[in-house]
Order: C-alpha cells, then structure tokens, then sequence
C-alpha cells in the first residue's frame, strides 16, 4: 500500500472522529446549559471551547460567549479547523483521494454526512443543532459499521489506528479540562453543579448507562475517571482506545512481516495503563497525568507516520 | 441549420420512413419501448453512475458541483463492415503517428525531404527538444490514442481530431456498457454485439510490453494521477483499480540515483512504467514548469537514462497539434507508403496566403480554430457567431494568420436520442481508443459516442452539455444463441 493511501486513511479516521466527539461535545453542552434546571451559563461554553482547543480562535472572531456563537463556531465556522464542517471536509478529501480504497458503503456514509453539514448555513436554535447533531453521530456510526463490513486489511486497519489514536486524545481532553477548569471557584467538589458537569462528561462519551451497570452507585468523580481512563471494557475510554491502537499496529504488522517503534511504544503505553489505578494516578495529578498522556500519544502519532512513511 | 439535412445513422439521409438497411430491429426497437421506459432506464442508469462517483468538476465552479456526464439509453450501432473500415484505418493513423514521433525526435527525415515546413515542428510549443535523441522501448510514443471521428454519410469518415497526449473517456466506454446489459439486456439478445471488457487487460499488457529491457515478466506499472481535484480523477482511479496497479500522485514518486521508486508503507518499491495523466508541462519541474507543484523533480533524467517508460512518452503533443493535423495525410503517406484509409477533414491553413484569403472570404460559414487551443475555447463557429463577433474574430485572424486553420462546417451526422419531448436526431462525434505496445497496435471495438443533446447543436464537449451513448460493434457472427441471457458482471466497487 502507497504511503499516502495510508496516510490519508488514517487521517480519515481521525477526521470522522474528531468530527463526532465535537458533535458529542456539543450536545452535551447544550445539555448542562440550556436543557438542565440550573443552567451553567458561560462556564458551559468556555470549557466546550477549551475542550476542543478552540478558545484563542474563538476569542479571534470577537464574538461574546453565547451558545450560537460558539456552537455555530464548534460546528461551522471554516476558519475553525476543528469544526465539524472543517473535519468533514478534510475527512471526505482524504476519502475521495483513496477513494478505491474504501467500500461503497463507507464512503457514501462520509459523503451524507458532508452533504448534511454543508447545507446547514447557520447552527440555527438548539433543536436545529441537536438535529444536526444527531444525523451526523447516525453517519459516524454508519461509517463505522460500514468500516468492519470492509475486508480486513490494512485499509480498514489504518482508519480504526486513526480513529483510536484521535479517540484517545479527545477522551483526555474531556476529562482534563473538567478536573482543571471546569469548577467555578468556591463551588464544592460532589456539589449540585459539579455532579451536572461530571454528567456531560457521561453523554459526551455516550456512558452514563454503563456507568450505571459498573458501578451501581451514584456519581463520584474517582469513579468517573476509572471509567473513562482505565476500563477496558469502556469503549471510549483511554485504555480501550489504547488497547485498539496496539490491536491495530500488530494486524498491520502481521501484513507486512515486520514491526517498528509505534509498536513499541504503543505496547509500553498498554502495559503502563493496565498497571495503574485510579488512586494512583489521583495521588500523582490528574491534570499532569493527562497532561503526560495528550504528549505520549502525540509522539505515538508521529512514531506512526516516521513508521509507515507518511511525509 | 443542420437539422434536417444531415444524415441519420438508422433513418438514413432526409429522414425517411424506413430505417437503413441492419438497423429495422433497433428502429422497431425504439419504437416499441414507450419513451416513460427509456426515460426511467435512463434515469436508472445515471442514479448508478452518480452513487459509483462517475463525476467530472467543471473549472471554475464551486468544488460541490460534481456533475455526471448525461448518459443516453438509446446506443448507436456501427456494422461488422464499417467497423472493419474504421480500424484498418485507426491502425495505419496510430502506426503513421508513432512513425512520425521516432523520425521527429530522430533522424527529422520527414523535414529534411521537405513534406512538412521545419519551423512548423521545430519552434511548435508541442516540440521538446529536451527528449529528441531518446528512444523509448520498441520505438513506441503515443501508446495510447484517441481518435476523434465525425461522419457525415453511409461512407464518410472523418478524422476530427488525433488526442495523442492523454485522451480520456474510455471510462465512459466501458461503464456506458455496464449499463446497457443491466437495463436493456434485449438489445445484446438482438444483435450480436463485440465485447469491450477487456480493455483494461489490454491495457496492462501494453504497459507491460513497454518496459524498459531486461525488468523481468511482471514489471511495476502504476497509474500518476493529478490528484482528485482533476476533472477526470474517476477514470484513474477506475482505470487503476480494473488494472490492479497503484494509482499514485507526484508526492508517492522519488527518484534516487535516476530510478524512480514509489515511497509505501513496506518501503521502496522500484517502479518501471508510469501511465502518466498529467500533461508534459507538470512531469518534473526540473525540466519543464519550474513552479510545478504537480511534478517528480528527476522524473525526465530518469526517463532520458532509460530506466523507466513514461506512456504516453513526453513530447507527443506534436503529433496532435491543430497545424500538424492538416498534414497527417502526407504523414500517413509518407511513413505507411499507401494513402490514409481515413481522411481528414478540408482544412484551410491560414499560414499559407490563399487559404487565409479564403477564410477571410467565408468566416460566415467556417469554423475557425487556434492550432493551440482545446476544449472548444478560441474557436469561431462561423454559421452561428454574430457579425460582431466575426467581425473580431476577423481582426484576430489579421493580427496572427499562422495560430489558426479553417474547417468547412460539417453536417455531423445524427443518432436517435431521448430527449423531453421522446426519441430525436442529436449530433454525434465517435472516439475510439487504439494501444500500442511492442505487439503492434489493438483496438477495442468500441469507443466513446458524444452526441449533442441540444436541438441542433454541433458541439459535443461535456463541458457544453454533452452527453454519451453505448457504442455498439456488431459481430460478424450470428447471435449465439437465441434467448440467452448475456453474461453480466457486477458493477465496480
């Protein structure tokens, strides 16, 4: 397989995710702000924006902090390279130039989903944007289904790399910039409006249910972060995306006979997350743990183009 | 102002009653198919198109306006004879081409004895001195040709036009037919109609064939592409994938020590034979346009040590120039030694004082093109161009004599076609696609049918709201067997 086939598939994965998690991000913004008894405000929308690395370029475009705007920037705006719009349109170019690659199926599903966001011409009120966001999470999961339809070989395998790799990014994200900014100052840990919070991060991720069913017993925070960065069995969660990743690079590996780098460092990070536990890793700093984890999991990226000769 | 006058393939000449002689079965057919049918066989066919990606981009629209090119269900029919007729003539103009490529990048024998004027080839934009003196595998240039013919009566033939660079359509060739056996397997249970299936095998051989000497039985083709912002990025990338070879962009190419290696997630892999759809000008911005983003810096001094076949090979744009065209029946003449089986069409080189005079005369009823232009820009269509617009046209002409030709307006010939109102004449043009390799020339039997599908109008181009038709080559055989079915594939996916 050419370099660049291999690249763009990747970044196709990474693009539809990236895509889906800021739909996620903002529905359950919208959750937590407009649709709970005790609206978060501002606050909501701010860390929406800090989630998706988005605030300097928000602050750029001189608007106030109001849930169109920055929906409408989150979803939108073509000067936001993470917006939705601008995921699907780098997703769909990286599809179009492998297009052989990909089944049918799979990119009809990418195709719908840019044609649904490309005639969106405003974000529109909250229901046209959950609208919005619905269709899009059902073409994400189409593309997905259509994904494990496809052969099993390397096409199929460096798009799942791309979607893990970026998975595990956006998951961290999420739960760092709740631990680090999200508690308006003098509120309490465990209070009303930190427990809405820790409940976004749930739908975001599409967990509360199984929340539910692993822990039987109300939110706590401590558990909230077990579930999203050491549960295997959680499909968002940080070792689960890690655990595809090695999943990934060794069937990859298998087709070409030999491994490298990202598979060894990949591996170390597996084997590093399986013997860590919620406590410790509390005790040592959230924030610099997740911190620590956004950088290794830059560096496995790009251990990942050096490997298979992306640039 | 055609309408009327022209000759129709199946009613014949004046449009009478009665169909031509073979063509009773398509006209009843016609006929008998109520026109809602055809119109949602039609119908059927582009929604498959559409979902397959067979889209082209025009320039200068918004990147979303993809557009497929309107397929006609109603296919045009060539006999056993006129076939026959075509391709000896197809194979004596590609064999004349390639001849006048190894004697213009060579000896120059066909200047030296004075059949064509020196400075015409020698200071031609086409010409590149860069590559006279290189000699590629078996003396092949132009690969693969496609050549554009026009009819206007049971027996008249003409070449409109030689595309030795990179024609394209033969995508449209072959999923034109894909669809023909989907939606109207009665017509193949009618006549016995030669398949175009395997072009894309003949292809791979030809590429094959070429390979420079001595890289073994199975050498390293691939397909370079522009990338999909190209109008024609489906064809690669079908025309790669039918083939099984990787459909690369300049960016997957690197040349080390002249030899070209393609970068994958294994590693280098060594690569032989480039099938290149990108024009000379963005091969390798080392030699041609410095500021080529498109190109493989170190291509052409990996082309010029002979250690990999560009097809088709740069600098064939001189044999399908507009002021080389008037003299391809010299061409053919002198290279073949027997006259050309296909004539071309009159033409009236401005260059020359008395045919300028002439054009001058009738810009009314001419149609007046650049020798370098395509695509139907900077051309004069005299019958329908305003006094105005003449009038400049006629300036222009003053200015430079030697960038134009002149061609009599031809009545092209008609093809029944669904339109709104049901089955009508449009115009039609015909490309067939000839390869050569080391084994001689092969043509499929078939090509690409472009008809007019305004009332009237002679221009075919897509880009002008063109469309395309099956091209049908009947067998000279009987038809197998009577009811059955004809053998289907499944769609390319």
């Amino acid at each position: 397989m050419l370099s660049r086939t291999a690249a763009s598939l990747y970044w196709l994965g990474r693009y539809i995710e990236r895509a889906e998690f800021t739909a996620r991000l903002i529905e359950a913004t919208m959750r937590l702000d407009l649709l709970s008894a005790r609206p978060a405000g501002e606050g909501a929308w701010e860390s929406a924006l800090a989630v998706s690395t988005a605030e300097e370029g928000f602050w750029f475009t001189g608007e106030p902090v109001t849930p169109e705007a920055v929906t409408r920037y989150l979803a939108l705006a073509l000067e936001n390279g993470n917006s939705i719009r601008s995921c699907l349109d780098a997703a769909r170019n990286n599809a179009k130039s492998v297009r052989t690659a990909l089944t049918r199926e799979a990119w009809e599903a990418i195709n719908r989903a840019w044609l649904g966001v490309r005639d969106c011409k405003a974000a529109g009120g909250t229901a046209a944007a959950l609208a919005m966001v619905d269709k899009l999470k059902a073409e994400a999961r189409g593309f997905e289904g259509a994904l494990h339809r496809m052969l099993r070989n390397e096409a199929s395998f460096f798009v799942r790399l791309g979607s893990a790799i970026e998975r595990a990014d956006n998951t961290a994200r999420l739960i760092d910039v709740k631990y680090h900014l999200l508690l308006p100052e003098g509120e309490k840990v465990g209070g009303a409006i930190d427990r809405d919070q820790w409940t976004t991060i749930l739908h975001t991720v599409s967990a509360v249910t199984a929340y539910r069913w692993l822990y039987r017993e109300g939110l706590r925070p401590g558990r909230v972060v077990d579930l999203l960065v050491l549960r295997p069995e959680m499909p968002r969660s940080i070792a689960a995306s890690a655990e595809e990743v090695v999943q990934m690079l060794t069937a990859i590996g298998r087709r070409l006979g030999r491994q490298g780098e990202a598979d060894r460092m990949a591996r170390v990070r597996q084997q590093m997350l399986g013997r860590s536990t919620v406590n410790g890793i509390i005790a040592g700093g959230l924030h610099e743990y997740l911190r620590g984890f956004i950088a290794e999991n830059a560096r496995l990226d790009q251990a990942i183009s050096q490997q298979f000769r992306f640039a | 102002m055609m309408h009327g006058k022209a000759f129709d393939e199946v009613w014949g000449e004046g449009g009478g009653d009665t169909p031509r002689e073979g063509f009773e079965a398509l006209a009843r057919w016609i006929s008998d198919t109520p026109a809602h049918e055809l119109d949602r066989r039609q119908q059927a066919a582009e929604a498959a198109f559409r979902q397959l990606g067979i889209t082209f981009a025009v320039y200068g629209e918004d990147e979303a306006a993809e557009r497929i090119i309107p397929f006609d269900i109603v296919p045009r029919i060539f006999s056993a004879s006129e076939w026959s007729g075509l391709k000896a003539g197809l194979e004596q103009r590609v064999e004349a081409i390639n001849a006048f490529l190894a004697d213009i990048y060579g000896q120059r024998k066909i200047l030296a004895d004075g059949i064509i004027p020196a400075e015409l080839v020698l200071t031609n934009p086409q010409f590149r001195p860069q590559v006279a003196g290189v000699r590629p595998p078996h003396d092949v240039y132009a690969h693969i040709c496609g050549i554009d013919m026009v009819r206007t009566g049971p027996t008249d033939f003409f070449v409109l036009e030689d595309n030795a660079r990179t024609p394209s359509g033969v995508s449209y060739m072959l999923e034109n037919r894909e669809a023909m056996i989907r939606l109207c397997p009665e017509i193949f249970e009618m006549f016995a109609v030669e398949p175009v299936d395997d072009y894309t095998d003949l292809l791979l051989q030809t590429l094959r064939s070429v390979a420079p000497h001595g890289r073994g039985q199975e050498p390293v083709c691939v397909l370079l592409t522009p990338g999909h912002f190209n109008s024609a990025f489906y064809e690669h990338s079908f025309l790669a994938d039918a083939m099984g070879i990787e459909l690369v962009e300049a960016a997957d190419l690197e040349v080390d020590d002249d030899i070209v290696w393609m970068r994958t997630i294994d590693g280098r892999v060594r690569v032989d034979v480039i099938y290149r759809r990108l024009d000379d000008d963005y091969l390798d911005p080392l030699v041609f346009k410095r500021d080529s983003m498109l190109g493989v810096p170190g291509l052409m001094a990996a082309y010029l040590a002979g250690n990999v076949t560009l097809t088709n090979a740069p600098g064939t744009g001189i044999a399908d120039d507009k002021a080389i065209y008037s003299y391809m029946p010299e061409i053919v003449r002198y290279y073949t030694g027997s006259d050309a089986k296909l004539p071309n069409v009159e033409t009236f080189r401005c260059r020359e004082a008395s045919p300028l005079q002439y054009t001058l005369d009738n810009l009314d009823k001419l149609v007046v093109k650049l020798v370098d232009g395509s695509g139907g820009y900077g051309m004069l269509v005299g019958p329908t161009a305003s006094k105005a617009e003449i009038e400049t046209f006629r300036a222009a002409l003053v200015a430079e004599p030697h960038r134009y030709i002149a061609q009599p307006t031809l009545a092209l010939s008609t093809v029944p076609t669904l339109v709104e109102q049901g089955v009508a004449p449009r115009h039609v043009d015909f490309r067939p696609f000839c390869l050569s390799g080391a084994n001689g020339v092969k043509i499929v039997p078939g090509g690409l049918t472009r008809v007019a599908l305004r009332e009237g109008s002679l221009v075919v181009n897509s880009s002008q709201g063109g469309g395309t038709k099956d091209s049908l080559i009947l067998a000279d055989r009987p038809r197998r067997r009577a009811n059955t079915t004809p053998s289907m594939r499944s769609g390319a996916d």
